[in-house]
């Protein structure tokens, strides 16, 4: 059996005596893509976060490549973690630098490209998330969403990541706009061979971007599978969220 | 009994939560202070900080620097008319400017400006992940974002304050010259007579401590906000009032410590 690309165990995170994460088990297979789907603040973005980095967990495993990155030390912490491209829920551009500045910004600072020449490398990125030359020069405030997804897709795959995480690529965008996005993630995902974890709600979108699905649940994995199982899984947790519905065994906060 | 206890644990939680924060705000002091002298550098951030913090507070550094010292000397004439008020007043307003007004009152302003304007524009990009983001891309945020912004408060501020001496005294001698008839070479002689190099030195080295508090307070402020848009204007507005204070009650102890060996 081929040794996962990143495996989570026993993953636990609370934020001042709320329990978010309370022991998340998930393999994730190399070249796989998988998505994880839950309700609003089920803590989806915590997840990732922490095999990031950004977010300390309580306790768990986090392995990447089978090194546990929460007990490595620090510089190699960060080596294991550098090989993953992210695409933050809102974009999360840097709007004191012009596109292509924040196209180019990892591989200025990991010395890939030299200032000279990462314009015209930030300008070959941007056409392949079909953005024209012209954009380059502009700010990202004044792009549209869609175009500002473009870029932040441009940004997290410009040093040709292993490892790429999109949390709710699509929330946001008008469907067709959903699905043009969806296709550049595919798009890159497979041109790179990389391994990918997204977020979503909209159950078109994992059909789309996804082969494998875990869904999350008062802070576990309660279901994981292929993602064309999802739509058909007796699940009664798994159903009524790909369904939908307001009666079944999620309760939203609201009415606790 | 019950209102006792619960008055007691309030206490300690308010306490227990003040010195978390000190601890908090001294190891980012540490860690900002450390990455300033380690590489890799960003010489194009620190100009850019520079810009923005020293020399676009500029004008309102000179402004309040000129009425400050003709408000002085206005002041002091009809203090000390009475005695040898020609002498008198230049040396009152050049040591008022050197050793206090100077560095508190460009201290104050750049605080207001400049300290205001990292804690939101950090804050901000707390909210909006693009902190986060830096990080993804191997780029640690505390360098990149908070080294600079020391770094230039810590080099503008002692040049503004020699810029704002030098306009006060420019200040104290308008009035004197212009509007209560003193002549120009005697107020310059006595000016420069009674003013010694540790005055303005000394008046520097507190500018040089306030810069450090403006970064720090704006930097940390900013940095640590959350909670979206009122999340960052509580963070302004904690970044001014505490850089404020601390100016001041660090314009004490230095005074104390600078003077009086
Ligand atoms: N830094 C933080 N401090 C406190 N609470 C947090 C923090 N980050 C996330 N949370 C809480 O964790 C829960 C899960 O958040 P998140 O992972 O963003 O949800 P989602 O599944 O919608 O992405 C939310 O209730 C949120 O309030
Ligand atoms: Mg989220």
């Amino acid at each position: 059996m081929t040794q996962p690309k990143i495996r989570i165990r026993g993953l636990k995170k609370s934020f001042g005596g709320k329990t978010v994460l309370d022991g998340v088990d998930l393999d994730i297979m190399p070249g796989t893509g998988t998505v994880v789907i839950g309700g609003s603040g089920t803590g989806k973005s915590v997840l990732i976060k922490s095999i990031l980095g950004l977010v300390t967990p309580d306790a768990g495993i986090i392995e990447i490549d089978g090194e546990d990155v929460l007990k490595a030390p620090r510089a190699r912490a960060k080596k294991l973690r550098a090989q993953i491209g992210m695409l933050f829920q809102n974009g999360a551009l840097f709007d004191s630098l012009p596109v292509w500045e924040n196209v180019a910004f990892g591989l200025l600072a990991e010395r890939k490209v030299r200032r000279s020449g990462a314009r015209a490398k930030a300008i070959t990125v941007l056409a392949q998330v079909g953005l024209a030359e012209n954009v380059a020069n502009l700010s990202p405030s004044e792009l549209s969403g869609g175009m500002q997804k473009r870029v932040a897709l441009a940004r997290a795959i410009a040093s040709e990541p292993a490892i790429m995480f999109f949390d709710e690529p699509t929330t946001g965008l008008d469907p067709i706009m959903g699905a043009v996005i969806d296709e550049l993630i595919v798009d890159c995902v497979r041109r790179l061979g990389s391994t990918s974890i997204a977020i979503t709600h909209d159950m078109a979108s994992a059909q789309r971007i996804a082969d494998q699905a875990a869904m999350l649940y008062e802070g576990r994995i309660c279901w994981s599978g292929p993602a064309a199982g999802l739509l058909t899984s007796t699940d009664a947790v798994v159903e009524q969220f790909t369904h939908g519905r307001a009666q079944g065994p999620i309760k939203m906060a609201l009415r606790r | 009994m019950n209102f006792l206890v619960e008055a007691i644990a309030a206490i300690g939680s308010a306490v227990l939560k003040a010195v978390a924060l000190i601890g908090e705000l001294t190891l980012f002091a540490l860690s900002g202070l450390s990455h300033m002298v380690r590489p890799p550098y960003y010489p194009r951030l620190v100009l850019r900080s520079l810009m923005e913090i020293g020399f676009f507070s500029l004008p309102v550094v000179a402004l309040t620097a000129l009425f400050t010292g003709m408000v002085l000397a206005l002041q002091s004439y009809t203090g000390f008319s009475r005695f040898d008020a020609e002498s008198a007043i230049a040396s009152v307003v050049v040591l008022s400017i050197t050793r206090e007004l100077g560095p508190v009152l460009a201290g104050l302003m750049v605080s207001g400006r400049a300290g205001a304007a990292m804690a939101a524009e950090l804050g901000t990009m707390r909210v909006t992940d693009q902190i986060d983001a830096l990080s993804t891309l191997s780029t640690d945020p505390m360098k990149y974002l908070v080294a600079p912004r020391l770094l230039a408060s810590i080099i503008a501020l002692p040049i503004l304050v020699a810029i704002a001496d030098i306009l006060g005294v420019m200040g104290g001698f308008l009035v004197a010259t212009e509007k209560l008839g003193f002549s120009a070479d005697t107020y310059l002689i006595n000016t420069f007579s009674n003013l010694r190099v540790e005055d303005v030195v000394s008046g520097l080295i507190k500018a040089a401590v306030f810069g450090f508090i403006i970064g720090l307070m704006g930097c940390f402020n900013g940095y640590r906000s959350k909670g979206g848009a009122q999340g960052v204007g509580a963070a302004t507005t904690s970044a001014v009032v505490a850089s404020s204070i601390l100016i001041l009650a660090m314009d004490y102890a230095l005074t104390q410590v600078l003077f009086f060996k």
